[in-house]
């Protein structure tokens, strides 16, 4: 699916979401009520630039918008790999997206993600991550790195990485995957419309995924864990 | 003496940073708290999953901290690792210490459990930002040997403070990722005086990310996280368009730079290429009031 096709189907009621390059913004209607729109297309990758705009984006819908729900639509192969975008301290640039996403939410803005084409490491992690709530297409890739690159480095052989990915889902790209680990809530399937239109009065907290994962058998540890740390008795 | 803080262990660390005697860690290596992934890919755990976290006292007042372990997978966040983080964080909201202090030294996301690493390291990132949004400040220090990048890189920028050495790294894709998928052309990463005059601590702290620059010894450190401890987190609406003002100007200001010394020449250093030569308080003296 293309971003325009995704946003017809998102928004048959209709949007204003225009496109500059890769990137697009605006509004749709879902079912009568008006949503903001941040995306990216064509997997690109997340740098300084395209970081600040996207920021500059949120923090008009805090002002101009006062609690409109933000639907991200982020399609990323990750941050832009380059000596320039670390120089000048990407990682701050990201940031201060993360910050202003937080701080839409924190301003009563609902934040609903769909990662709709790609999403990887870095760029997942400053856009869709933030929100109260990240879905998925089924087709979508969501993962950190492929699995041979990751048999490279670790040094593991990629036989043994395949017959292992076949049973856990702590270290293989995949959207089921994601799902298991409790970062994607659900995957659309069908009715775009009618997943977003729930999605928007649907609420989450902060330990959300934490508890999905653990469900979900994909993350056993990361609830438990957190949890002996966080009450442990004061000595 | 001058006890260095790049070639000391996490433990060490921690012990000389705290007022001594005062540290109590949370689920310590007694606990055999460690990896299940690791275990599945008969790679070697640790019994505290690089890192520890625990209470402890600064100059008196009551903080909590947490230590990364270069040496162990190179401070790779899991999914153990991960969470014994968002703990601590999370602990923050309920015992209300002065400060959470962070002694980062990490590549990141641990690949071997890629994806619980990530999901984990979006867990921090949200903590970090609710312990900030309840009025308590997250100080970051930075000077191991394996830096602060990935994921921890955005973590450390999304902090109130961040406290560097001159040997300290800060960035999201390290050198050595960007030269294995973009070639040695796009960045040498064994040219270290490449690497450190672009990530490294000095030029970190003219462009205004690093809070404060200080020499590579943990009483250093401790002294500038003390000094921070006033520090009161302020990230409303005002504060995040000032901050989207300050890296708009930097792109506007040094987009087209190739090199750091270009950028350093435009922030009026008079003799830029001697800055990576010169000792850090003789550093100071030279870019006084002269940082982005």
């Amino acid at each position: 699916m293309d971003a325009r096709t995704l946003l017809n189907n998102l928004f048959p009621a209709g949007h204003t979401v225009a496109f500059e390059d890769t990137y697009f913004h605006g509004t749709g209607t879902c079912r009568g009520a008006t949503v903001a729109v941040l995306g990216t297309s064509e997997e690109v990758e997340i740098g300084v630039e395209l970081a600040l705009a996207m920021a500059r984006d949120v923090l008009e819908v805090i002002k101009t918008a006062p609690k409109r729900p933000i639907l991200l639509l982020v399609a990323t192969s990750g941050q832009r790999l380059s000596r320039r975008d670390e120089m000048l301290g990407i990682n701050a640039y990201l940031a201060h997206l993360a910050k202003t996403i937080d701080l839409a939410k924190r301003k009563g803005h609902p934040v609903v993600s769909l990662v709709w084409s790609r999403a990887v490491s870095g760029g997942f992690l400053s856009t869709s991550m933030l929100a109260d709530l990240c879905f998925a297409l089924p087709e979508a890739e969501i993962g950190v790195m492929n699995l041979p690159a990751m048999s490279r480095i670790t040094k593991i052989p990629l036989e043994r990485l395949e017959s292992l990915s076949a049973t856990s889902p702590v270290f293989a790209p995949g959207v089921a995957n994601y799902l298991r680990m409790g970062a994607i809530e659900a995957i659309w399937q069908g009715d775009l419309e009618a997943h977003l239109d729930a999605s928007l009065r649907m609420l989450s907290t902060r330990e959300r995924r934490r508890v999905l994962g653990d469900s979900r058998g994909g993350r056993q540890l990361a609830r438990s864990v957190a949890e002996r740390v966080r009450s442990h008795a004061r000595g | 003496m001058n006890h260095s803080y790049y070639e000391a262990s996490a433990r060490e660390r921690m012990a000389a940073f705290l007022d001594p005697g005062s540290f109590q860690e949370f689920l310590p290596p007694t606990d055999r708290v460690s990896s299940p992934h690791l275990r599945q890919l008969d790679q070697p755990g640790a019994f505290d999953d690089g890192i520890l976290v625990g209470s402890g006292r600064l100059s008196g007042h009551a903080i909590l901290a947490a230590a990364q372990e270069g040496v162990f997978m190179g401070g790779a966040v899991g999914e153990v690792h991960g969470a014994k983080l968002v703990g601590l964080l999370e602990r923050a909201l309920i015992t209300r210490p002065e400060a959470v202090i962070l002694l980062l030294e990490t590549g990141g996301v641990r690949l071997h459990e890629a994806n619980a690493g990530l999901v984990a390291v979006s867990e921090i990132m949200h903590a970090v930002l609710a312990v900030r949004t309840a009025g308590i400040p997250v100080i970051v220090l930075d000077g191991g040997q394996f830096g602060c990048f990935g994921g921890m890189g955005i973590v450390a920028a999304l902090c109130d403070a961040v406290v560097m050495s001159e040997e300290g790294r800060l960035g999201l894709s390290g050198p050595e990722v960007i030269e294995a998928s973009r070639g040695v052309e796009e960045f040498d990463s064994r040219d270290r005086a490449l690497v450190w005059r672009t990530v490294g601590g000095k030029h970190r702290y003219m462009l205004g990310e690093a809070t404060r620059l200080v020499e590579d010894s943990i009483p250093a450190f401790r002294e500038a996280a003390i000094a921070l401890l006033g520090t009161r987190p302020v990230f409303g609406l005002e504060d995040l368009e000032a901050e989207h003002a300050r890296l708009r100007e930097r792109l506007e200001r040094f987009g087209d730079c190739r090199e750091s010394i270009e950028i350093w020449t435009r922030l009026g250093i008079e003799d830029p290429q001697s800055l990576p030569l010169l000792e850090t308080q003789a550093f100071l003296a030279q870019v006084g009031g002269k940082r982005a």
